[in-house]
């Protein structure tokens, strides 16, 4: 009988504490790939805590959010664009909170006001891929700067992201128009969409057609480019001359969430130590200083290639840049 | 006296067992109307209505639609989608007519094999085929030299896409008509000494014309409303279905979204009206001195027959084969060693492992629900509804989703369940909300496939039961559910492989928990993972098959082979 009532008591604990489990809906834009190691290193330390990942471009994460500004369905947004994230924060969407050891993150990664809306995780930044098979069947000669790539030689050869869908592709522009000027980024870009031959949703893809040959030049960036070229395809990664256009990967939690408490576990972890390292597998420069170890296929200076990116700038003109851009260009997109 | 009192009683039994007879019917009939208006009618409004305001929700009139018509490269999407929709009902229409002409006037050898394989694309998702054309032309292709330089990306890879993915729909249609021809008539034209392309004419085209129609039509709603051929391959080449996803998923512009959507209605409301007339007009030629058609031996006939039927199978072969080869390759086009990596679906967008399991239940409720619902409602409607305008509502409603595009339909199920106020709101989000969806999506194929499975059950049948005092459930159970046996398993068969391959209601729908195998291959091939998305393609059309293939052996071979009286009857 004692044993009967044992054994339902820590049954019905048991069935209490998997009902205790909190589900949190997380937004995110990072590679599909790393989704799974994130969410698992972060539950081995959080079993109570459960991660619903919403996953897609930076672009269409952002616009979901916004669509959702009345009636949001997130809880956190973990890993996208810091541009996007102060757009979001700019629209009074998003909760302050300062997770623990925020103090021992750079500064560039850090909100920098009294009350900080999100945090940094790691940078991600331009690169290009030349399949060089591809590039000596048509006798292209390999790019080393932005300029480069609007030689007519490369005409129909190019593939990059689109801006309004894809982070990197926003990454791109706004670093031309901050090391050329406004007017002047225009006026490449115009040359250079005579050499594209079509624009994509993703910003990974143009890097994995190169990979396979479907182009000879994907404007991309550097943790993609580095993971094909692992997985055995010929590519030549390039890092433009002129300096490389970067943003980092950021989180915040969603105001309004009604799961604040499990939000903030998960914020502290975000920034911590062992996630930093986490994120080093595939990044080489990660917000918490003296982490970061060299990452294969990456360059050793990375961080001295990187331009000086003014967010707040490009977070204020993000809508106004695209929209630009969307009148000027959108005719050789893909679908989305 | 005495015997009167007794006799009442059970007399007015009897009437009261008629009476609650006729409620519970009744009752169910409504209950059913009423669920066609819920899940068909009221969401198309929704998308209507929603066309008609600004993005807050004011009403601004056709503001949307101005502001639409003056944006040159959605305009220019229009004129795009309806010559594919000219191009691809062309090209489908001559090759299943070609195809279907040579199974049934000429003697050709392996009919059944060449039959069987035709109806192949029906079970592969609409993306496979683009795919697949990505491995065979795009610019690491292995035939990319038979283009002569110009690209399958754009209008080139859509129609060739679309026409493998539609040509079975065609065929059927044509196949069924080409097989009524009486057999008099060729013995009137041969004795007329009228030559091959008279008697083609004039009889052959002539009995086919309605069948013929029919297939145009459906071919051009098809070619109009699909949306992942033109995803996968489109490139720069933008259609209506492609930009209504767009404007909702892309830059969440629902009030966009809803005028591409309206604007997708017209050309697909028009051509299901035509097809609706050409049915009415159709009559079956044959009658009872009707002889079966036997086509006269001959060798060149049956080698034409046989070399065009063999070039059109080895064309969906190929397709089909390149997209299978395609997933087990390593890294194509650099390293063509064999490899399951592009199986390791948790590694890649899309949802993972987990959506193939989705798509299996959601299919599987889809047919179950669907079935049992889309029984039911036509029996009530055929064979127990009295009253003449609810029994046209039904039929009304049952019509209506054939000529909504897919895109249209999954728009209108946001607009309409993700209201806070709906108390349907609860299935927002849910495989319930997927599976309702495709049932009211596919609704019409087997609305009318029942309908004909009862036109073969004699209506005597009913009013001696219901003199005898049997019920109408008894009538149900006894008899109507054993007798349409075929047709009920056939609809289930359709719903289960038409959810697993659909993506276009279904893609505005899922949420993170409830990702799809065939949204899946949409959003793999998104983020550039093209050899995963044709591993999990190949995934679905291997589960589709194998439900035919389980099907064929339950109803052809334990069950059809035991019903001899059947065929003996027939």
């Amino acid at each position: 009988m004692n044993n009967k009532i044992t054994a339902l008591v820590t049954g019905l604990a048991l069935a209490a504490g998997v009902a205790a489990k909190t589900e949190l809906t997380v937004y995110t834009a990072v590679e599909a790939e790393d989704l799974k190691r994130y969410a698992d290193t972060f539950e081995a330390q959080n079993p109570d805590i459960e991660i619903n990942w919403v996953r897609d471009s930076t672009g269409i994460i952002t616009a979901k959010l916004l669509a959702e500004k009345e009636n949001p369905q997130a809880d956190v947004i973990w890993g996208l664009a810091g541009t996007s994230l102060m757009v979001l924060g700019n629209e009074g969407m998003l909760a302050s909170y300062k997770p623990q050891g925020y103090e021992l993150l750079d500064p560039k990664f850090r909100d920098n006001s009294p009350e900080p809306q999100w945090v940094g995780m790691d940078a991600w930044m331009a690169a290009i891929c030349v399949n060089t098979v591809e590039a000596e069947k048509h006798n292209l000669p390999m790019p080393t700067s932005w300029a480069d790539l609007t030689n007519p030689v490369y005409q129909g050869h190019v593939i990059m992201p689109n801006p309004a869908s894809s982070g990197t592709g926003f990454l791109d522009v706004s670093s031309w128009m901050q090391m050329m000027g406004e007017d002047q980024a225009w006026d490449y870009m115009d040359d250079l969409h005579n050499n594209i031959s079509r624009y994509t949703h993703s910003g990974s893809k143009p890097c994995k057609l190169a990979a396979s040959g479907e182009t000879a030049i994907g404007v991309s960036f550097a943790f993609r480019a580095a993971k094909s070229k692992e997985q055995g395809a010929p590519l030549e990664i390039v890092f433009p001359t002129e300096g490389l256009g970067w943003d980092m990967e950021a989180a915040a939690i969603v105001k309004g969430t009604e799961k604040q408490a499990a939000a903030e576990r998960l914020m502290d972890f975000i920034i911590s130590r062992e996630a930093m390292e986490m994120y080093n597998v595939g990044y080489a420069i990660v917000a918490m200083p003296g982490v970061a170890k060299p990452v294969k296929h990456f360059p050793e200076n990375a961080s001295e290639l990187i331009i000086d990116n003014d967010f707040a700038w490009a977070a204020a003109n993000r809508d106004r840049i695209l929209s630009e851009w969307t009148r000027r260009y959108d005719g050789k997109s893909e679908a989305k | 006296m005495t015997s009167i009192s007794i006799a009442q009683p059970s007399n007015s039994k009897a009437a009261q067992r008629k009476r609650l007879t006729i409620k519970w019917t009744g009752i169910a009939a409504l209950v059913t109307l009423a669920a066609l208006a819920i899940f068909v009618l009221l969401p198309l409004v929704e998308v209507v209505s929603r066309a008609l305001a600004d993005k807050d929700g004011n009403f601004v009139g056709i503001s949307n639609f101005i502001t639409y018509f003056q944006s040159p490269s959605l305009v220019n999407s229009l004129f795009n989608t309806l010559s594919i929709g000219l191009m691809v009902t062309f090209f489908v229409v001559t090759l299943a007519f070609s195809y279907a002409y040579a199974l049934t006037h000429t003697r050709m050898p392996f009919k059944g094999f060449f039959r069987a394989l035709a109806m192949l694309p029906i079970f592969a998702p609409s993306l496979l085929p683009a795919i697949a054309l990505v491995y065979l032309f795009g610019n690491q292709g292995i035939l990319k030299e038979w283009l002569f330089g110009a690209s399958i990306y754009g209008p080139i890879g859509i129609v060739i896409g679309m026409t493998f993915w539609i040509f079975p729909h065609a065929f059927m249609i044509i196949y069924t008509a080409l097989q009524q021809n009486d057999g008099r008539l060729y013995e009137a034209a041969t004795s007329c000494k009228a030559g091959f392309w008279h008697t083609f004419y004039s009889v052959t085209l002539s009995n086919a014309r309605y069948g013929l129609l029919s297939a145009v039509f459906v071919s051009f709603t098809l070619a109009v409303t699909d949306f992942g051929v033109a995803k996968v391959i489109g490139g720069q080449y933008d259609v209506l279905a492609t930009d209504i996803y767009k404007q909702v998923i892309g830059q969440q512009n629902f009030a966009m979204g809803s005028v591409v959507g309206v604007v997708l209605l017209l050309p697909a409301l028009f051509s299901f009206a035509a097809d609706r007339w050409v049915q009415k007009k159709q009559q079956s030629t044959l009658n009872a001195k009707s002889t079966p058609f036997t086509p006269e031996k001959s060798w060149l006939t049956s080698g034409v027959a046989l070399a065009t039927t063999s070039l059109i199978t080895i064309t969906l072969l190929t397709i089909v084969g390149m997209a299978v080869y395609a997933s087990f390759i390593k890294f194509w086009p650099y390293n063509l060693s064999f490899s399951l990596n592009n199986y390791q679906f948790d590694l890649m967008d899309g949802g993972g492992w987990e959506s193939y399991f989705n798509s299996l239940k959601m299919a599987t409720l889809t047919a179950m629900i669907g079935t049992v619902f889309i029984f039911v409602t036509a029996w009530l409607n055929e064979r127990c509804q009295t009253n003449a305008i609810m029994r046209q509502a039904v039929d009304f409603l049952s019509m209506i989703p054939m000529a909504v595009p897919g895109m249209v339909l999954g728009l209108a199920y946001i607009f309409f369940f993700n209201q806070p106020n709906n108390p349907l709101n609860f299935m927002y989000g849910t495989l319930l909300i997927l599976a309702v969806s495709s049932i009211a999506h596919f609704y019409t194929v087997c609305h009318l496939s029942f309908k004909t499975a009862f036109k073969q059950i004699d209506k005597e049948f009913d009013q001696v039961a219901l003199s005898v005092n049997r019920s109408r459930w008894d009538m149900l159970v006894k008899l109507y559910i054993p007798l349409s046996m075929p047709a009920i398993s056939s609809v289930f068969l359709y719903l289960f492989v038409n959810a697993m391959t659909t993506v276009s209601a279904v893609v505005f729908l899922y949420a993170s928990d409830t990702a799809l195998a065939s949204v899946a291959v949409l959003n793999m091939d998104d983020a550039g993972d093209i050899a995963p998305a044709a591993a999990m393609a190949t995934l679905i059309m291997v589960t589709c098959l194998a439900a035919k293939a389980v099907h064929w052996l339950i109803f052809d071979v334990l069950i059809i082979g035991r019903q001899t009286w059947r065929t003996a009857g027939a």
